[in-house]
């Protein structure tokens, strides 16, 4: 049977500025211009003092895993050929908690607080996907 | 203010076939549940000036006006209330709560709250082509969205994220939550419209179902089903006058926490018991039965620490050892739940409330009904409905 692939995320003018920082092997987040709060996954307003303007900064990429699951069900054929697959939430160091995947971790180390470092992955010559790994 | 407690009941019950039912769409199973809840009620069409509809994920893009669109397809005329709702598994408990609202401010008299959804399709020919896992990627709705391409998928996942914190923080087991499975199926042995009526489930047989998203198996998470149900209600003077015996609104509230509930596992069901309880004049111990949003076994354990049942952690000790199950001290889920009679979204439990505050429950009417607490809880513990309902007006 032919590969299916993954499906990609649309580089929304949105999350532009994260698969540019991801390219270039780095990880950002949005800060919010007016109170300063970090804020992961993008969006348009600050939900503490809800200003508008906003920027992406880098942050350390170091955190630990807050929780995860191990998908056993395939919701694309893209992913069959892996099932079960985790998926993490990672909260990083700075505060945000970011939705990833955990490589280079056997199944018996994922726990929650394992200490995690991102890594970044090609998806396309466009997309570029921050991972983790376990760290030290 | 005059305290609203006792001023309206549920006069009406009507539950369609449930399950994998196929013929009616989703308009016309929230018709035929209304004409059940008023046959049931002994009242007709004509009587009904509110009309409330809680559309479920088949009704898509048509569920925004699907008041309208049930208006129209029962050819009611001048109803004086309708609203399509919306709050996720909140709804239900919230439609109740609006009715009597406008019940007792006169702006309607007899109001029909429903819900119907219809996202099964009958099984194909064993030779028909099509179907998953062999289209393009570009099939898929949810493609192009960041979680999908780190194979992200579905609520269950989000659920599942929870309930692994729940494990991390308490020490919560499968034995546990497999517990609550195994109570809410014993209860469905009792209910002749649960579609796992006639099938019986142990804790060895939980543990050997397939995992759908670990830490959930299969039998961690509620059914899908075609049907619909809905509730006729009206003041509590003219319920009294009915086929039915009323079954009256003690207290309701609501309960929205917002932020993360990943990192504080509560539900909106404290902030909503407050107002509640403070409704019914009625304390936690007063509860004689519960019918609790099941969307998983997780949602139920969660819930009963939220409303103080125990102490927060401490709800997989509470289930275990059959608490909650039939002969227990309190029973929760009295017809199967969603985990196991059917998925009518909130009104799986206040639709059984109603049948055990009648004494209708037959082999599964709980020994005391003199007080029902019934759950609605909706996204990932966002929004939270509570009713407490009571054969008894004092």
């Amino acid at each position: 049977m032919e590969a299916i692939a993954k499906p990609l995320p649309r580089v929304t003018p949105e999350l532009a500025p994260f698969f540019e920082a991801a390219k270039a092997r780095k990880l950002v987040v949005q800060r919010c211009a007016s109170c300063g709060r970090l804020r992961f996954p993008p969006r348009e307003l600050c939900s503490h003092c809800w200003s508008r303007d906003a920027e992406w900064v880098p942050v350390s990429g170091r955190g630990e895993v807050f929780s995860f699951y191990w998908m056993h069900q395939i919701y694309h054929p893209g992913f069959a050929a892996e099932v079960p697959y985790p998926v993490v939430i990672v909260a990083l160091e700075e505060g945000p908690h970011v939705l990833s995947n955990i490589v280079g971790c056997a199944r018996e180390q994922l726990r929650i607080g394992l200490p995690v470092e991102v890594t970044f992955e090609d998806a396309s010559d466009e997309v570029t996907l921050p991972k983790f790994r376990p760290r030290g | 203010m005059a305290s609203l407690r006792a001023k309206t009941a549920i006069a009406g019950l009507g539950i369609t076939e449930q399950g994998k039912v196929y013929g009616p769409s989703a308009t016309g199973f929230a018709v035929e549940a209304i004409r059940l809840a008023l046959e049931d009620a002994g009242l007709a069409g004509s009587d009904l000036d509110g009309l409330l509809v809680n559309p479920g994920m088949s009704w898509g893009e048509s569920g925004a006006m699907a008041s309208f669109a049930v208006q129209q397809a029962m050819g009611l005329r001048d109803l004086r209330l309708t609203a399509a709702m919306n709050l996720g598994g909140a709804t239900a408990g919230a439609m109740i709560q609006q009715a009597v609202l406008a019940i007792d401010a006169g702006l309607a008299s007899v109001v029909a709250c429903v819900f119907s959804d219809a996202p099964l399709k009958p099984p194909k020919p064993k030779d028909a082509k099509g179907g998953g896992g062999s289209g393009s990627s570009g099939a898929y709705a949810f493609a192009g969205g960041l979680n999908a391409a780190y194979g992200a998928f579905g609520v269950n996942a989000l659920y599942a994220l929870l309930t692994q914190r729940h494990m991390h923080r308490f020490g919560t087991t499968h034995d546990q939550l497999g517990a609550i499975a195994v109570a809410e199926r014993a209860w469905a042995q009792g209910n002749p419209q649960a579609q796992f009526a006639g099938t019986p489930l142990t804790i060895e047989q939980y543990h050997a179902s397939r995992w759908v998203v670990e830490p959930f198996h299969l039998l961690d998470c509620c059914l899908v089903s075609n049907g619909g149900l809905a509730v006729i209600v009206t003041s509590a003077e003219r319920a009294r006058s009915l086929r039915q015996p009323p079954v009256y609104v003690l207290g309701m509230g609501q309960g929205h926490p917002g932020g993360d509930p990943l990192e504080t596992l509560t539900s909106g069901a404290p902030v909503a018991a407050k107002t509640a309880f403070g409704m019914a004049g009625a304390a936690l111990s007063d509860v004689t039965f519960c019918e609790l949003y099941d969307c998983y076994t997780f949602t139920v354990l969660n819930t009963l620490e939220d409303y103080g049942f125990c102490a927060k952690g401490e709800g997989g000790p509470f289930v275990a050892g059959g608490r909650i199950a039939p002969g227990g001290a309190l029973p929760v889920n009295t017809g199967g739940g969603q985990l196991s009679s059917f998925y009518m979204w909130g009104m799986t439990p206040i639709g059984e409330a109603v049948i055990q505050c009648r004494g209708q429950g037959g082999t599964r009417q709980v020994p005391r009904n003199d007080l029902g607490l019934v759950s609605g809880n909706g996204g990932v513990l966002s929004t939270h409905a509570t009713l407490l309902l009571s054969p008894h007006a004092s």
